[in-house]
């Protein structure tokens, strides 16, 4: 198109009126509103016992969900693309987009189905003193569940992309399977992998819906940084809702790092 | 293989099938009754109506936006074109708080849209904004602007051209940005639990059955949604689009 400087204009402002009112200026206010009484107060919030407990609990879920998500998705990504069961890799492969389509309520819902005191096997776990629903162990499974399909997703196209050559080569030079996979494949996917690792990692720290069915809401022992978001915007203390905003600018400044990192990632990935 | 197999069957395909088996395990007419009483039927209208809502405002905005950053250029695109996947990395609750605090009670701009179905939807596209943008931008950077000035040489309009030649070679990809986007609004709650109120959503329905211990209602409407997420996923495999970004 051959546009006019000031149809040129009108549509730059549009959409950046639109970005600065749907984007910018929410997240800014969160920061204006977090130390509107001064850094110290915003500090004092942040570094409750509960809001440390919630940040730790948040460290927790990642720490636990995005390795065994790894492992997953790095195996599910060479079953999906080098895998000679074709049939069982298009099961896979439409399977593992669910946890995407699936509301995570419905998520959270699903594992009280199993897990919880009437659940499926929830008296099994019950009468060996295993609490699931309710504790962190459910959170886990559930920040588990909701992040398992990013590494697949990001290392999956990968793979394609590569291709057998270097590792059909490195075969016949008599590497065993698993020195092809350390020595050639894992060298060439990484950037995918560690793509992947950022994107669960910020699901894990970040994710409310599910977790929040799953869990008992009580501070210092379930409740994640999310959740504390939610609990102190429900139940204002003296100070008003100052301590959700501090709560918020930790997540925000943390999705920023995130996104920081995607950034330099993803043209650092375009390089090689 | 067998592992990969066995891990998902265990952290996803059983319990899902615990949701279906619970809707199931009532009598036919109860689950009817559970789906079409009047409290499920006006949430599952609002929900859907407002994902379509969000879908349809998506498509136009996320193709204006990703034409902006591929076609224009002004001081701080790389910056901004970086924000846009913020939506993604920022924890949703997060993203309800803050359209609270500027379209809430006490909006600084004087916007007051708390509690409202507007501002669901306005939630719901903060939450689905890089889905078109992230789907378009490729598609307009590899196309050039050849054809475009080739049918501008011809005589063609703006309009023209916008419409036989842009919009044909976007369609796919602003349909599979637009169907994800849909997908994704049907099931949120992070970013609505704290701004929808009396607004009737039916992932907060949902989490209220569960609260109150009615399972088999909250199965029932659980049902409903997972078949319409179904519905989108094989569509969106039809456009070749991929469910994650």
């Amino acid at each position: 198109m051959l546009i006019s400087t000031r149809a040129k204009w009108g549509l730059r402002g549009v959409a950046l009126l639109y970005l600065l009112l749907l984007l910018i200026l929410p997240v800014v206010i969160v920061f204006i509103k977090t130390f509107e009484h001064g850094f110290g107060t915003a500090w004092s919030y942040m570094t409750t016992p509960a809001a440390i407990s919630a940040l730790w609990l948040s460290i927790l879920m990642a720490l636990v969900a995005v390795p065994l998500n790894t492992i997953f998705g790095v195996g599910a990504a060479l079953i999906l693309v080098r895998g000679r069961h074709r049939r069982l890799a298009a099961v896979l492969d439409a399977f593992i987009d669910l946890p995407f389509l699936v509301s995570p309520v419905i998520i959270g819902l699903a594992l009280t189905l199993v897990y919880g005191i009437h659940g499926w096997f929830g008296n099994w776990f019950a009468s060996r003193g295993i609490e699931i629903i309710f504790a962190p162990t459910g959170m886990i499974i559930a920040t588990v569940f909701v992040s398992l399909p990013f590494v697949v997703r990001e290392v999956a196209p990968v793979l394609a992309e590569i291709g057998e050559e270097q590792e059909q080569a490195a075969a016949t030079l008599g590497a065993s399977s698993w020195q092809i996979f350390r020595r050639v494949t894992l060298p060439s996917i990484r950037w995918g992998v560690l793509y992947g690792v950022i994107l669960s990692t910020a699901r894990a720290l970040g994710e409310i819906g599910a977790v929040l069915v799953v869990s008992s809401l009580v501070a210092g022992s379930t409740l994640t940084l999310p959740l504390l978001v939610y609990e102190r915007t429900q139940n204002p203390g003296a100070a008003g809702v100052t301590g959700a905003y501090a709560a918020a600018t930790e997540l925000a400044v943390i999705s920023l790092v995130v996104l920081l990192t995607m950034t330099v990632l993803s043209s650092r990935r375009r390089d090689h | 293989m067998g592992v990969v197999t066995l891990y998902l069957s265990i952290i996803v395909l059983i319990p899902l099938a615990a949701v279906v088996a619970k809707a199931f395990s009532q009598s036919p007419s109860a689950l009817w009754q559970s789906i079409s009483n009047t409290e499920s039927v006006r949430a599952l209208v609002t929900t859907l109506l407002a994902a379509l809502i969000t879908a349809a405002i998506a498509s136009v905005m996320g193709t204006l936006v990703a034409w902006v950053f591929v076609r224009d250029d002004f001081p701080g695109k790389p910056v901004l074109n970086a924000i846009i996947d913020l939506p993604f990395a920022l924890p949703t609750i997060v993203a309800g708080l803050a359209l609270l605090v500027l379209y809430g009670t006490s909006s600084p701009l004087h916007v007051h849209l708390a509690y409202t179905r507007t501002i669901v939807v306005v939630a719901l596209l903060f939450i689905t904004l890089p889905f078109v943008v992230r789907a378009v931008q490729p598609v307009l950077l590899e196309r050039g602007r050849e054809v475009e000035e080739a049918a501008a040489s011809l005589g063609a309009s703006n309009l023209t051209i916008f419409r036989r030649i842009i919009l044909p070679a976007l369609r796919p990809a602003i349909l599979s940005g637009a169907a994800l986007s849909f997908a994704r609004a049907v099931g949120e709650i992070g970013s609505l639990v704290l701004i929808t109120a009396k607004v009737p959503i039916a992932s907060i329905v949902i989490y209220n059955d569960v609260e109150s211990d009615a399972p088999h209602a909250a199965a029932s409407l659980s049902l409903v949604l997972m078949v319409v997420s179904l519905i989108v996923l094989a569509l969106i495999r039809r456009l070749g689009g991929r469910v994650a970004h």
